[in-house]
């Protein structure tokens, strides 16, 4: 809402010394958000001045500038003409042009500059000859402005100028114009009369309501309207109040009066004719939307009504609309479309520079019918912002009224005595409200009588009712107003948010942050801390992922959730595991020349199912039963917390220290176990195969009683290719739901044995498809209890143990609670465990 | 070995001359301080220490004196030889020195090739968020966290934005298939949490609610489809607007700096009511600089919004709201985060680019 501060001047009694910034603030302390002060920018001396000469002087650059001399009267201090170089070419000798002198300033985008004489194209230039742009009038740039063009319709005013008058006050560059945004609460805010009013509210000065004028009482006189809504939505009527006014005999090619005009460029709309800039001009007054119709193009009673299906209609900005039936239309006779109710008009009706009568209409609408309507036609107008955000219904009839008198005072004619007023503006109940809410919610102390001041300041009536409860009936155009705690904002707001002290509430005390919290945040910190970078990705995924990854036509993270409306086509669905967009991170590094990656991300995955029943939405009316409840909870898909880690090139590169490393499967799988290890859990590996990881090259990583942490791998080579990411790229998905699930309850301790340690090596023989593990395994079972640690040190293949055979060298290292071991003991130990192992694996212990 | 002693005859004992003992003496001094090495030193050692020695013949020879020469040439002897033994001592202990020196010499190691052992990093994001979370906790509150795909009775109406609320609609809200019926959204703020942790438990309720947003925003310099932002919601007997006002101000102290205050503004928000932008004082200028470009020289930046829970709010989640008050307000982590370390492009954030989590290392 563009706020002229000359208008508001005359509303709300704001003082002269007043600028557009302080009016600024003061809206701004009251809930409108500043969005700048336009104009004043420019300072003197600006002045009228007459050109007198005019020599063009061609330039070496191509251009041709003129050397000009200009009457500016005694502004210049000794009345001699004033010489100035300009580039512009539309005026000539003996016209009538703006020129700033030296010391005057000039807007720019980031404040202002000062004009000074200077030596330009062999001259001294004392001042510029002004075009629009440069005082910030508009826009054209091209030409500079030329008086007798710019006030041809004032010959008046024309006829009166002399050189070296003050020229600020005659463009108007005096009048500055406030911008604020309104919050969706204050739609009275969408009007010069409710801005002065919370004006007035904060400066405590009188408020002069423009809407109180005589109005003409309603009759059956005047032109038949019918109120046929015969769907309301939810129970409220599409229209409760349509006023018809008629004014017969206008001379609609008659000019609009040039203060109407001036104020309509102020708030931003573009002037245009009589009807329609009067119907423009009390709405920005008053707020109420108006619609004007040429009387001779109607032929029955207006009947407002939902549309019918198939209907259509030519809106004013010249599209075909295809009309839902719950749109509610203006039509004549009930067949005839004239408008869309609140939102925009029709063509066949609009008024015409040959329009001598005129219908005007004041109507209240409802602002779901409206706010839906203008939603799916994709059609926000000036007067569906305000009835979207509710409209004074109490306020129609006297928009009616004075549209009318301005229409007969600048267009002559008469106005009929027939009034139609359909409907009535409804009461509104009262609102029992204790006094003291406003500082038992604050904390800030308003007294009872402060309250009821600032209550009936915004326009409620408050009657008394007993002890410290009050009957408060909120105005017409604040349909925001329904209970206690927004009585209790309008008396913060005018006493000030900023007199609210600053008191810090003890909290009873909480429990920290929870297990699973903790346990995120480490491993977070531990894979950082194993040189990992941690990235965030957007969780969105195409359908041809899923085949790209490699998965079964079955494989259930197939089952996605679908957005209806996705950010970009191609990604519709929810990730169901987070190496889905890592991957794309890892893809877009490389792109920027990064060569040795590891990343990780944490995040949500949404496991989709394919029976999801629709979730109900049950209102806002009161908590749902339990069973809807329940259904609501149940109803949102499971979303787990993975953990995926990706990683290519070298994990150690070639230097002084020695050849390059590459990060191979393993380390994929490392960082999982050593995740595992930082929980306290001991993880268990097994070969395993899945998509998207290479079929030789892909571990399942487990909890000790089988339950699946996740995978970790190379990818499938197909995969690296499909995605072009590098060759041999290394991940893992694991879920931490799982991992937090698995810790948590306190680690009992051990008692340390402080007897000596003993060690024996022992190196076996096995199928080479044997995996490592499941020695390690068997070895551990058959070595018993008093088995510290087991230590791969040695993997061979070769001659020496036959094709198909691989070689495994272990350390064992035993240690008793209550003894120092023998040396027969450990014998027998390491034996029993080389049983064992050749029990479960066919193992044979190398000689 | 000895006999009688009549037969003795000094000259023959010349080894014991104390002119060859002093000339022994020098001998020796001599070559120990010409060994250069402790090679040298030892073979020198060997030569005038050892049992052939002259020293040692003369030791030996002290023997056969007559017992009244023997304490005279026990003592000249002891005192030579014990010379002779702290000369070869000291020497030693120079050459020892002296090679000890030469090896951590010849071990020095250029130690400004640094091998790039693989650094990691937290996301600043995840950063800002933990820190944030600490500060609520250590204020004896708790975090609570909930589903990003939520219903959306939870992210709408259950915060009294109904049907035909604006936000509701799809330019901002990403909504599951089918839109008209499935019930769920994205959530577009963490505000459900909110209502679940209401639904979930009891006043006294001091939470914090941290996570994932997601609104229907082009990602450009300032704005990103997917985003994070905290809420804090407080419900408790007698809690009112002075108690969010400081809170807010204790907050941006610690996560901003002291002296950092805030300022309410009066606004709307359909879940609380009173309502109110939040402004935070400059901490770059402090209102001091015209030309300052994080606050555009107002003083103030704008860094969120907060009010008391609407009794609508609080009824929808099963909380007596004539019995309790709460105050609520939300804030984002990539603002928090553009404004508290110069971020001056959103793409930065969001791209995954490993160059820029790696400049925050693990602590912000
Ligand atoms: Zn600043």
């Amino acid at each position: 809402m563009r706020v002229p501060v000359e208008w508001l001047r005359e509303l709300a009694h704001v003082e002269s010394h007043v600028r557009g910034k302080d009016v600024s603030e003061t809206l701004v302390r009251l809930g409108l958000e500043d969005e700048g002060v336009h104009g004043g920018g420019v300072g003197g001396p600006l002045v009228v001045g007459r050109v007198l000469t005019l020599d063009p002087e061609p330039q070496k650059n191509g251009r041709t500038i003129n050397w000009c001399t200009v009457d500016v009267g005694q502004a210049n201090g000794t009345g001699e003409p004033q010489g100035i170089v300009c580039g512009a070419h539309n005026f000539g000798v003996g016209d009538l042009v703006v020129v700033v002198l030296p010391g005057g300033t000039l807007p720019t985008p980031d404040g202002s500059f000062q004009v000074t004489a200077r030596r330009t194209y062999g001259h001294v230039s004392a001042g510029m000859i002004c075009s629009e742009r440069e005082l910030g009038l508009g826009d054209d740039h091209a030409g500079i402005i030329v008086l007798e063009r710019r006030l041809a319709d004032e010959p008046g005013v024309l006829a009166a100028l002399v050189p070296g008058e003050d020229a600020i006050a005659l463009l108007g560059l005096d009048r500055e114009v406030v911008e604020v945004t309104v919050t969706p609460d204050r739609g009275y805010c969408f009007s010069m009369r409710g801005i002065a009013r919370e004006y007035a509210l904060a400066t405590g000065a009188p408020f002069d309501d423009p809407a109180d004028i005589p109005v003409a009482a309603p009759n059956d006189g005047g032109y038949a309207v019918r109120l046929a809504d015969e769907a309301p939505i939810r129970g409220r009527a599409g229209c409760d109040r349509f006023v018809a006014r008629v004014v017969r005999g206008v001379d609609a090619s008659s000019p609009s009066p040039s203060w109407m005009r001036r104020r309509l460029t102020d708030v931003g709309m573009r002037p245009i004719s009589l009807a329609v800039d009067v119907t423009n001009y009390v709405m920005m007054l008053l707020g109420q939307p108006l619609h004007a119709y040429d009387l001779d193009t109607l032929s029955g009673e207006i009947v407002v009504r939902r549309a019918r299906a198939g209907e259509r209609l030519t809106t004013l900005d010249d599209v075909e609309r295809h009309l839902d039936r719950e749109d509610l239309l203006i039509t004549d006779g009930g067949d005839v479309v004239l408008g869309l109710a609140g939102v925009m008009g029709g063509a066949s009706s609009e008024v015409s520079p040959t329009t001598s009568n005129v219908l005007v209409e004041a109507a209240h609408f409802d602002p779901v019918t409206v706010a839906r309507t203008s939603r799916r036609h994709r059609l926000v107008s000036e007067a569906s912002k305000r009835f979207e955000r509710g409209v004074d219904p109490a306020v129609a009839d006297r928009a009616a009224q004075l549209a009318c008198d301005l229409l007969v005072r600048y267009g002559g004619g008469t106005v009929d005595e027939g009034v139609t007023v359909v409907g009535e503006v409804g009461t509104r109940d009262a609102i029992a409200f204790d006094v003291g809410l406003p500082t038992a919610y604050v904390g800030l102390e308003y007294p009872r009588a402060e309250v009821v001041a600032t209550l009936r300041a915004v326009g409620c009536e408050v009657v008394d009712r007993d002890g410290e409860v009050v009957d408060v009936r909120p105005p017409t155009w604040r349909p925001d107003l329904v209970d206690g705690p927004d009585l209790v904002e309008e008396v913060a707001r005018v006493r000030g948010y900023g007199e609210i002290p600053s008191v810090l509430p003890r909290a009873v005390g909480g429990r920290g942050l929870t297990h699973g919290q903790r346990v995120r945040r480490l491993v977070a910190q531990t894979l950082a801390q194993h040189g990992l970078v941690e990235v965030l990705s957007y969780p969105f995924v195409g359908d041809e992922l899923f085949d790209r990854l490699g998965y079964a036509v079955d494989d259930p993270r197939r089952h996605t959730v679908r957005l209806a409306n996705p950010l970009q086509d191609e990604a519709p669905l929810m990730r169901t595991s987070v190496l889905d967009t890592l991957l794309d991170i890892l893809r877009r590094n490389v792109a920027r020349g990064a060569r040795d990656l590891a990343l990780y991300e944490i995040g949500l995955v949404t496991v989709g199912r394919p029976d999801q029943p629709p979730v109900p939405i049950p209102g806002v009316e009161g908590r749902p039963a339990d069973d809807v409840l329940a259904s609501i909870l149940d109803g949102v898909p499971v979303q787990p917390r993975h953990l995926a880690l990706a990683a290519a090139g070298d994990a150690v590169p070639t230097g002084p220290w020695g050849d390059a490393r590459r990060v191979e499967a393993s380390d994929a799988v490392a960082w999982a176990v050593e995740l595992g290890r930082a929980l306290g859990l001991e993880l268990l590996v097994r070969n395993h195969s899945r998509a998207p990881f290479h079929p030789g090259r892909c571990a399942v990583i487990t909890l000790a009683d089988g339950r699946v942490v996740g995978h970790a791998g190379e990818l499938h080579p197909k995969v690296v290719g499909a995605l072009g990411l590098p060759a041999r790229t290394v991940a893992a998905e694991l879920d931490v739901d799982v991992l937090v699930e698995a810790t948590g309850t306190p680690v009992q301790a051990r008692p340390l044995s402080t007897y000596p340690v003993a060690h024996t090596d022992l190196a076996v023989v096995v199928d080479d498809g044997v995996p490592a593990a499941d020695v390690a395994a068997a070895l551990g079972g058959g070595a018993g209890p008093q088995l510290e640690s087991l230590t791969l040190f040695d993997l061979y293949r070769g001659d020496q143990v036959g094709e198909g055979r691989k070689s495994l060298a272990y350390r064992l290292t035993f240690r008793a609670e209550d003894r120092t071991l023998t040396t027969d003991e450990v014998s027998a130990l390491r034996d029993s465990a080389m049983r064992a192992a050749a029990e479960a694996v066919g193992a044979v212990q190398r000689a | 070995m000895s006999g009688p002693n009549t037969s003795y005859d000094p000259v023959e004992v010349a080894a014991l001359d104390p002119q060859a003992v002093d000339d022994a003496v020098s001998a020796a001094l001599a070559a120990a301080s010409s060994a250069g090495t402790l090679d040298e030193l030892r073979a020198a050692r060997s030569a005038h220490q050892g049992d052939r020695s002259a020293l040692a013949l003369a030791n030996r020879e002290i023997g056969a004196l007559p017992p009244s020469a023997k304490a005279e040439a026990g003592k000249r002897v002891g005192q030579a030889r014990g010379r002779v033994a702290a000369a070869f001592a000291a020497r030693h202990a120079e050459l020892e020195a002296e090679r000890d020196e030469r090896i951590l010499t010849e071990e020095a190691v250029d130690l400004t090739v640094v091998p790039p052992r693989r650094v990691g990093a937290r996301h600043p994001i995840s950063l800002v968020t933990e820190r944030v979370e600490d500060i609520f906790v250590g204020l004896g509150w708790e975090i609570a966290e909930g589903p990003e795909l939520e219903s959306e009775w939870l992210n709408f109406d259950a915060l009294n934005l109904g049907p035909d609320h604006p936000a509701r609609q799809m330019q901002d809200t990403f909504f599951v298939e089918p839109a008209d019926s499935s019930g769920l959204v994205l959530r577009t703020h963490t505000s459900p949490v909110q209502v679940r942790t209401m639904l979930d438990r009891e006043p006294p309720i001091y939470v914090l609610c941290p996570g994932k947003v997601f609104r229907t925003d082009e990602l450009d310099a300032t704005h990103t489809p997917v985003f994070h932002q905290f809420e804090g919601l407080v419900v408790d007997e007698g809690i009112t607007m002075a108690h969010l006002k400081g809170i807010l101000d204790v907050f941006v102290a610690r996560l901003f700096g002291a002296g950092t205050a805030t300022r309410l503004r009066p606004s709307y928000f359909p879940f609380t009511e009173p309502s109110a932008e939040i402004d935070c004082q400059c901490w770059i200028c402090s209102g001091t600089d015209a030309s300052c470009r994080t606050c555009r020289g107002t003083g103030w930046i704008e860094v969120g919004g907060s009010g008391m829970v609407n009794r609508r709010v609080l009824t929808a989640s099963g909380i007596d709201p004539d019995r309790y008050t709460g105050f609520a307000f939300g804030l984002g982590i990539e603002r928090s985060l553009m404004l508290r370390h110069g971020v001056a492009d959103m793409h930065d954030i969001v791209e995954g680019d490993v160059r820029f989590s790696t400049q925050f290392g693990m602590e912000i």
